[in-house]
């Protein structure tokens, strides 16, 4: 009889740590800004029918980075709790705090069994608030740990030289157009060489206060960020 | 942690997703044993909805009845099922709130989960399941039916679906009224109809016509004039869905009763 090869358990989780941020780095990032009337999410996303940004519930939006297939498991399964949650109690009762919490134990749990291999992703879930004193930000990493952001937020990619362009660049209060440019702009500086990204390679989605209905949630379409990035 | 069912691929629906997951949080998954509650719950009345150049109309009384009861009078039996569509009910109010919420719910979860909205005829297909599913409580007594209306954008129209109890779907052309006074409200509006009207038209034919409901139906509430309570109208077109303001759907009801005045039976019609 042989014994298994013994693996410490802070081995095995840098490991499946390791593997999990590899598979993340390789996608382009995804920015969370605070503007003025919300929040916006900006990706850097090719595709027209293949979100990296979406709606969960009426203040609640979602924006992930790294393997479509797990995140869009995890997309479907939130807008599922939530909605369940807000018809069997009422449209009020849903947050992104407990959504953020949902998922945090989903993905930490998937962590740390041994079973399955860690979900290759990260994911913001944002609420926007009445006054932007109540907006609220989470991101959730991997292993299902969650941060409470403030003001502006970068994941995927290279999101050093990303997050340290929006820190020098960010200002509060910033209106919509300014938002989208500087998170525009900030996905460009992703490398030693600045890139210029084209209102066609984003997809840009805000949660608007100031929307009348219920549903905050709004995608923007490329004319619209086209002009944004136009007018500087 | 979120249950695997939660992650399944699949399913678009929620009510389908909930007869899996909370099938006691469906309003058809009751059964109901007696003779039924008849007469004992809240019963909503007279929805009337007429298509005009671009768009759809719905107005709904404001009366809930329980048995010979008022048992409210400022009930609201119109809302907007989605961007694009409204949906009125008749029958037992507390089902037919439910599956108000329940249809309102499965529209938006479908947009939501598969980044489109549906198709009108989708929308309308959906509604008929969800209304067969309340079939064993219909047959109780506690029957409620909808009235669905829509703005199809590929025919730049309104469309009107009503339905019966066995969730049977109906498209009706031109208008359409369910609840207990629909009767006298369709015979109204049938007279008072023009495939031309404006919007403004239009709402005074269903101010008319749930007057004239009112009128001759115990169950359907009339303008109530001291309270200042009038039909609540809902409008939807290529803009999406629009509810009047109460101030604007007085204006309309105080010139409808003030014609009332000099003729309690209404606007007439040519003979030949």
């Amino acid at each position: 009889m042989t014994a298994g090869f013994y693996v410490s358990p802070e081995q095995l989780m840098k490991d499946r740590a390791d593997y999990a941020r590899k598979g993340i780095s390789r996608g382009r990032s995804v920015v969370v800004v605070q503007y003025a009337d919300g929040i916006l999410f900006c990706a850097e996303n090719p595709s027209q029918a293949l979100h990296k940004v979406s709606e969960i519930y009426d203040r609640i939006g979602f924006a992930a980075v790294g393997r479509y297939n797990e995140f869009e498991n995890l997309r479907i399964a939130g807008v599922r709790l939530m909605d369940m949650r807000g018809y069997s109690y009422d449209r009020s009762d849903v947050t992104a705090r407990g959504l953020a919490n949902a998922y945090a134990q989903t993905l930490g749990t998937i962590f740390s069994s041994g079973a399955e291999k860690p979900y290759e992703v990260e994911l913001f879930v944002a609420e926007v608030g009445d006054t932007a004193d109540g907006d609220q930000v989470y991101r959730l990493t991997y292993d299902g740990s969650v941060a409470d952001v403030q003001a502006h937020a970068v994941m995927g990619g290279q999101l050093e030289q990303v997050a340290s362009y929006l820190e020098e660049h960010y200002a509060a209060g910033l209106e919509q157009a300014a938002a989208i440019r500087l998170a525009a702009d900030a996905l460009g500086h992703d490398s030693s060489e600045t890139r210029t990204v084209e209102a066609t390679q984003l997809e840009v989605a805000v949660l608007d206060r100031t929307r009348p209905q219920p549903r905050k949630f709004k995608r923007l379409t490329h004319a619209t960020v086209a002009a944004a990035l136009a007018d500087s | 942690m979120l249950p695997t069912s939660f992650m399944a691929p699949g399913i678009s629906s929620f009510s389908e997703f909930l007869s899996v997951e909370a099938p006691h949080l469906l309003p058809g998954a009751r059964t109901a044993t007696g003779n039924g509650l008849d007469g004992q719950v809240p019963h909503g009345t007279t929805i009337v909805a007429l298509t005009f150049p671009g768009g759809v109309i719905m107005g709904g009384d404001r009366r809930a009845t329980m048995g010979s009861m008022i048992a409210q009078r400022d009930v609201d039996k119109v809302f907007a099922a989605d961007e694009y569509s409204a949906i009125g009910f008749a029958g037992s109010a507390g089902f037919g709130v439910e599956l108000v919420r329940l249809f309102q719910v499965e529209l938006e979860h479908y947009e939501k989960i598969e980044g489109a909205i549906l198709s009108t005829d989708g929308k309308a297909n959906r509604l008929s399941t969800l209304v067969r599913g309340h079939l064993a409580m219909a047959m109780q007594g506690l029957a409620v039916v909808p009235l669905f209306a829509g703005y199809d954008a590929p025919t730049d129209s309104g469309r009107i679906f009503s339905y019966d109890p066995t969730g049977g779907r109906h498209e009706e052309s031109e208008f359409a009224a369910i609840g207990s006074g629909s009767v006298f409200a369709r015979g109204s509006i049938k007279k008072l109809y023009r495939d031309d009207m404006s919007e403004q038209d239009g709402v005074t034919a269903i101010m008319q016509a749930l007057y004239d409901a009112a009128d001759d139906d115990s169950a359907t509430g009339g303008p109530d004039l001291t309270r200042r309570i009038f039909p609540v109208v809902a409008v939807v077109t290529a803009d999406g869905f629009r509810r009047w303001s109460d101030d604007d759907t007085a204006a309309i009801a105080d010139q409808v009763i003030g014609g009332r005045m000099q003729r309690p039976d209404g606007p007439t019609a040519p003979v030949v």
